[in-house]
This record gives C-alpha cells, sequence and structure tokens, in this order.
C-alpha cells in the first residue's frame, strides 16, 4: 500500500530522487506527464539529444525550398540549399530572437528578418545587417548566422535531425526499424511517397507521451475503438480491426520492439494474400466504382493496386516523435506538458493511377474521423485521472515475466503478443538513458 | 455473386456512384460559389433562410436520423481541410461522407461508444448572410452563408466560424441536400475533437 500522507508531504521529486526512481520496470511515476519541469527538460534532452523525425523530401521538392517545423518547442526552419542539400537552422534571429521565417512553406534562398532587416543564408550565414557601421569593428558576421541543427540526414526521404554530435548514425539509430520503414515505403512502386495532401491537425489536452504509448498499444482496440467496430458492423461483417478483440493474445498478430524506444505492431498476419488488405478495408466513397475500374484496366495488376489503396497495416513507431499508421505519417508535437498536436499528413505515392491517389485519400480520411477521436478522448481523461496526486503509478507491466509470451528473433528482435506493453517498457529505457544525459 | 450483379440504387449500402462526374461536379460547383451573385429575390431568399434555419434545428436537437433524410442518395457532406475546398482527388478532408460514410456517421454517434461524444456536444448554430442561386439549366439552388457554430462539449466551449456552400435539388414542393460544404475559418490547422456536426 501507498502511504498516503508521505506521498502528499513528499512526492517523489525528480531532481532530489533521479530520473531512475520515476522509471521502473513495470511502472513510471505520474509526474512524467503531469509536471512542467520535467516537460522542459524533455523538450531540451529527448527532442535534442537523439534523432527527431523533422519533415519529408516531398515536402522540399526543389533547389531553395523551406518548411517550416519544430525540434521539440524550438522553431527551426527545413531548408534545401541551391545544390539540394539539407540543413535545419533555427528559425530565431541571431539579433533579438524573432523569427525570421514566418510561412509554413516556399522557396528562399535567403530570409530577412521582418523586425530589423537582418538577412541570413537558407544555410544559416548572416548575410548582413543594415547600417553595420553601428556596430563597430567588433561586428563578426561569422558568429551571427542562424544557429543550426547541427546534424541533418534522410532516410529515404524521411528527414531527421539532431543536436549531439554524438548520437550514432541515423541509420544505426533506425536499426532494427529500417526494414519495417523499408516495407512502408516500398508499397510504392519507386518508393516516391509524396507529403502533399494536406493534414489532419488533432489536438488534445494531455502529455505528448499518451500518444506514444498508444502508438504500439494492441490491447486497447477493441475497447477504446468500440463505436468504430459497431459502426463497421452495420453493414455485415466486417474484419478491418476486429480481429484485436478476439483472444488477440494466442493470435498471429505480434508486437515487435525494435530497440532506441522504437517498436511496431504487424497486423498483416490478419489478411491473408494480394487483395486482402483492399478487400477488408472499410468501405470508401467511391470504392465500388473504383475496384471495377481498376480490375478492368489492370487485370494483371489489381489486387496490388487496390491493397495500396488501403492501409498499410502496420503500427510503426519511431521514438520520440514518429508514428507510421495506416498510409499516414504521423508527427507527435509537444505544446505543453499537458497539451499536444499530433499531426496525420496524408501521403500519396509515384508511379500509380491517379485514381489509387484518389482512393488513398479517401482512406485515410476514415480512422482520422472515427478512430483517433476517441482515442484522443482517452488520452485527456488519462490526464484528468492524473491529477490524482495520492496515486502515483502508471502501470506497464503487461507480458512482463509471461511465461512463453517473448521470444528472440533471428535479428535480436524481441517479439511478444500483441497486446504486451513491451512497446512502453523499451521506450521508457531510452528516454531514461536521454534523460540522464548531462551537459554540466 | 460478381460485382455486376449487385443493384447499387442503395446509396446507404454501396457508393458506385462517386466516379469522375461526381468529382467534377464538385469542380463546377467550387467556380458558381467562387463568384459574386446577384442578389435574389425575396421569396427564394426567405426559402433558402428558412431550410438552411430548419437543417440548423435538426443538428442543434441532435436529430441526426432526421437530419440524413435532408440529402439525396447522391449527396456530399464535406468539411475540406484546404480553405475553400481544394481538390478533393488529391487532398485529405476532415469530413468527405457520401451516403454511406454519412450514414456511418450518424450511426457512429448514435452508437452511445463513441468516447469522443461522451457527453455529446450540445451545438447551436447562428446562420446570416445568405445568399442565393437558382440554375436554370439544372434547376439547382445554390446557397451561400456564412455561419458561428457554438459547441459546449464536457466542461469546454468551443466557436467554429467559416462558410457554408449548399447545392438543394428540388423535391416534391421542397429540396433536398446534393452537397453541403462547410468551410472552417481555420480549416487546416489544429482543432480539438471534430467530432460535432457542422
Amino acid at each position: 500500500m501507498v502511504d498516503v500522507l508521505s506521498v502528499v508531504t513528499d512526492p517523489l521529486d525528480p531532481v532530489s530522487e533521479g530520473w531512475a526512481a520515476l522509471v521502473q520496470e513495470d511502472r513510471v511515476h505520474r509526474s512524467l506527464y503531469t509536471e512542467d519541469r520535467v516537460f522542459a527538460e524533455e523538450m531540451v534532452k529527448v527532442f535534442g539529444q537523439t534523432w527527431v523525425y523533422l519533415a519529408h523530401e516531398s515536402q522540399l521538392p526543389e533547389p531553395n525550398s523551406f518548411v517550416t517545423g519544430k525540434l521539440g518547442l524550438r522553431p527551426i526552419i527545413i531548408t534545401r540549399d541551391r545544390k539540394g542539400t539539407l540543413h535545419a537552422v533555427f528559425n530565431r534571429c541571431a539579433h533579438r530572437a524573432a523569427t525570421v521565417c514566418r510561412e509554413e512553406t516556399g522557396v528562399a534562398k535567403s530570409f530577412q528578418c521582418p523586425y530589423h532587416g537582418w538577412t541570413f543564408r537558407n544555410t544559416g550565414e548572416l548575410v548582413g545587417a543594415p547600417w553595420p557601421g553601428g556596430y563597430g569593428d567588433t561586428f563578426n558576421k561569422d558568429e551571427l548566422g542562424l544557429g543550426k541543427v547541427t546534424r541533418v540526414a534522410s532516410y529515404r526521404g524521411f528527414i531527421f535531425g539532431t543536436l549531439n554530435e554524438s548520437a550514432p548514425s541515423l541509420e544505426d539509430f533506425l536499426g532494427q526499424a529500417k526494414p519495417w520503414l523499408d516495407y512502408w515505403i516500398d508499397r510504392a512502386p519507386k518508393g516516391e511517397v509524396i507529403v502533399r495532401a494536406g493534414a489532419h491537425r488533432m489536438v488534445y489536452r494531455g502529455n505528448w507521451k499518451l500518444a506514444y504509448d498508444n502508438g504500439g498499444d494492441g490491447y486497447h482496440p477493441s475497447f477504446s475503438h468500440r463505436s468504430l467496430l459497431e459502426m463497421a458492423s452495420r453493414l455485415g461483417d466486417s474484419k478491418d480491426m476486429s480481429y484485436f478483440g478476439k483472444t488477440p493474445d494466442d493470435g498471429a498478430m505480434k508486437i515487435y520492439s525494435l530497440g532506441n524506444g522504437h517498436s511496431v505492431i504487424d497486423q498483416r498476419p490478419n489478411f491473408d494474400g494480394p487483395g486482402s488488405i483492399w478487400a477488408n478495408q472499410r468501405p470508401q466513397p467511391g470504392r465500388e466504382h473504383f475496384e471495377e475500374l481498376i480490375r478492368a484496366r489492370y487485370p494483371e495488376d489489381s489486387d496490388r493496386l487496390l491493397d495500396v489503396s488501403a492501409g498499410a497495416q502496420i503500427n510503426l513507431s519511431i521514438f520520440p516523435n514518429l508514428l507510421i499508421i495506416g498510409n499516414q505519417i504521423q508527427v507527435i508535437e509537444p505544446l505543453s506538458v499537458d497539451k499536444t498536436q499530433l499531426v496525420w499528413n496524408a501521403t500519396s505515392i509515384g508511379g500509380v493511377p491517379d485514381e489509387v491517389n484518389t482512393m488513398r485519400m479517401r482512406t485515410q480520411e476514415d480512422f482520422p474521423a472515427f478512430g483517433e477521436p476517441d482515442d484522443q478522448a482517452n488520452f485527456e481523461e488519462v490526464q484528468r485521472g492524473l491529477a490524482v496526486t495520492e496515486v502515483e503509478w502508471i502501470l506497464m507491466n503487461r507480458g512482463l515475466n509471461v511465461d512463453g509470451w517473448q521470444t528472440l528473433d533471428a535479428n535480436g528482435v524481441v517479439v511478444s503478443a500483441v497486446t504486451d506493453e513491451i512497446h512502453m517498457r523499451s521506450y521508457f529505457e531510452e528516454w531514461l538513458r536521454l534523460m540522464e544525459w548531462t551537459n554540466r | 455473386m460478381t460485382i455486376r450483379d449487385i443493384d447499387y440504387s442503395d446509396t446507404s449500402r454501396w457508393s458506385h456512384h462517386v466516379d469522375v462526374d461526381f468529382y467534377a461536379d464538385l469542380e463546377h460547383f467550387a467556380e458558381l460559389f467562387t463568384a459574386d451573385w446577384a442578389v435574389a429575390d425575396v421569396n427564394a431568399s426567405r426559402s433558402a433562410e428558412g431550410f438552411l434555419a430548419a437543417e440548423a434545428r435538426l443538428i442543434d436537437e441532435a436529430r441526426f436520423n432526421d437530419w440524413i433524410e435532408l440529402f439525396t442518395d447522391d449527396c456530399l457532406y464535406w468539411v475540406p481541410i484546404t480553405p475553400g475546398g481544394g481538390d478533393p482527388r488529391r487532398e485529405v478532408s476532415h469530413a468527405f461522407d457520401d451516403r454511406r460514410r454519412l450514414t456511418d456517421r450518424v450511426f457512429w454517434l448514435r452508437t452511445g461508444l463513441a468516447f469522443s461524444q461522451i457527453p455529446q456536444s450540445r451545438t447551436r448554430r447562428v446562420i446570416s448572410n445568405v445568399e442565393v442561386l437558382d440554375d436554370p439549366g439544372t434547376g439547382l439552388r445554390l446557397v451561400r452563408s456564412n455561419f458561428i457554430v457554438h459547441e459546449f462539449r464536457a466542461g469546454v466551449g468551443k466557436t467554429y466560424p467559416g462558410w457554408y456552400a449548399h447545392v438543394l435539388a428540388p423535391h416534391g414542393d421542397g429540396w433536398r441536400i446534393r452537397l453541403k460544404q462547410a468551410n472552417l475559418l481555420d480549416s487546416e490547422h489544429g482543432h480539438e475533437n471534430l467530432t460535432l456536426v457542422f
């Protein structure tokens, strides 16, 4: 039993207790979701000292393209220089801190600060300040560029950045997540994924980790998504997602703990062969006409084209902020300790008939409308529940020490039953490693 | 049964009619809705205002089964993300509901299991600046209006301003909704729990 009085008068304190006291093998402390100072440190360390997803290359289609974004709470600009090389710079004038770029996207060789006119190249260097004579002889342009995200790298179009000079290479960081990302990308015939189809920007009043907790959660669908499953049965048997409710722990569907905080749920074992993902997709507007057209025009290739018009059937979580769900590239944007924006970037793919991409749009409207809102309602209710100071712990012990659940595959990946909370245990291990980083 | 043998006429179940022409119509409507219109005569205006008010009341009283009966079989209830609509062939929307998905949406709202609607949104909307354009060629009536939807749910009040584009088709003595497009002022920005009906 928790000693209530001692808890109230002497709650676990991150500073005096150390982070390790708050992340135990089977549980994490509520303060990780509720305390401003924990959030402030996360924004520096978790969103700074490891690779963080920034943008997709298709959002920067030509030399000198830019797109604004965030690294934790830091406003940044992701750019291509005139040769096409990727950069990320802080959107913060070296002079008096105003953002220098206020557009979401565009093409620009340089950015002029609207406040006092300092001008910077899209690679960060200061071009000049108005009337430099006012700074005397000590004005050194070389020291007054926009701050840079020191390492920026792309894996097959997915751009990541980190401030940590000693972080492993991006490919090593992705590690065992790479083959899953490859599967997802290679659903496009030439691996061409395009993020230019709009995004659902869904805000909830809860901590950012609630979204990450949920990304690899195979336990919740048959409860949190009851409304969607009930709706899907309106027109008779619907297979999609209903398998989460049928003794999921005994089925072929697994969760893979991929290391570095990454995990994936593979739903594909519930489907049998080409055309099956399409056949079980909840019905989209225009589905019947589209299927006729594809089968008539591309008889040899129709199952593949139909399957890529529906979801990828994996949920790939890449710590800390990238969730690949269905055909969407979902990005977690922390706003404050108890407010988060999830950006569901819809994707198109190259090398397929236009009609396939239209159907992908209709597919990608389904879950943000009828699935995700119920999850986010539950995230908000978690945040409300966390106001109870006397009950301190969030459990993540499902599957821990259960005989026969976890096995090691040939790549050293831990595989377990889909409802195992191993995804949380493994990412909090990575979280702890990052939070214990010190520059002092 | 092969696909060819199916009778697609029940559009709450089938969506065979959403095809190239369906999207082309939306493009055509978008052109009309962005044009300047002459002031309509008082009878047409009054009739359109009355229709919008009656529709609004059904939504605000959560009479969704009655509301859906206002729509044609080939309807679209559309809440775009791209301001003004964009190109739905290439972009996602908050809602792009043909009759089947709209029936799903109403069914979903009424399951009593949608946690994002427990408690249910209370809404009350104000509609104004109503303009009417009758198309003698097709018999369709286009109605353009501004709205403010007030929502109260789970202790939180929100306000959604924007404009509606309605395409009405003649039906008996009255009208049915062929297209209802709700253009939110901040459609492409962040929203919390956008499960209310616009």
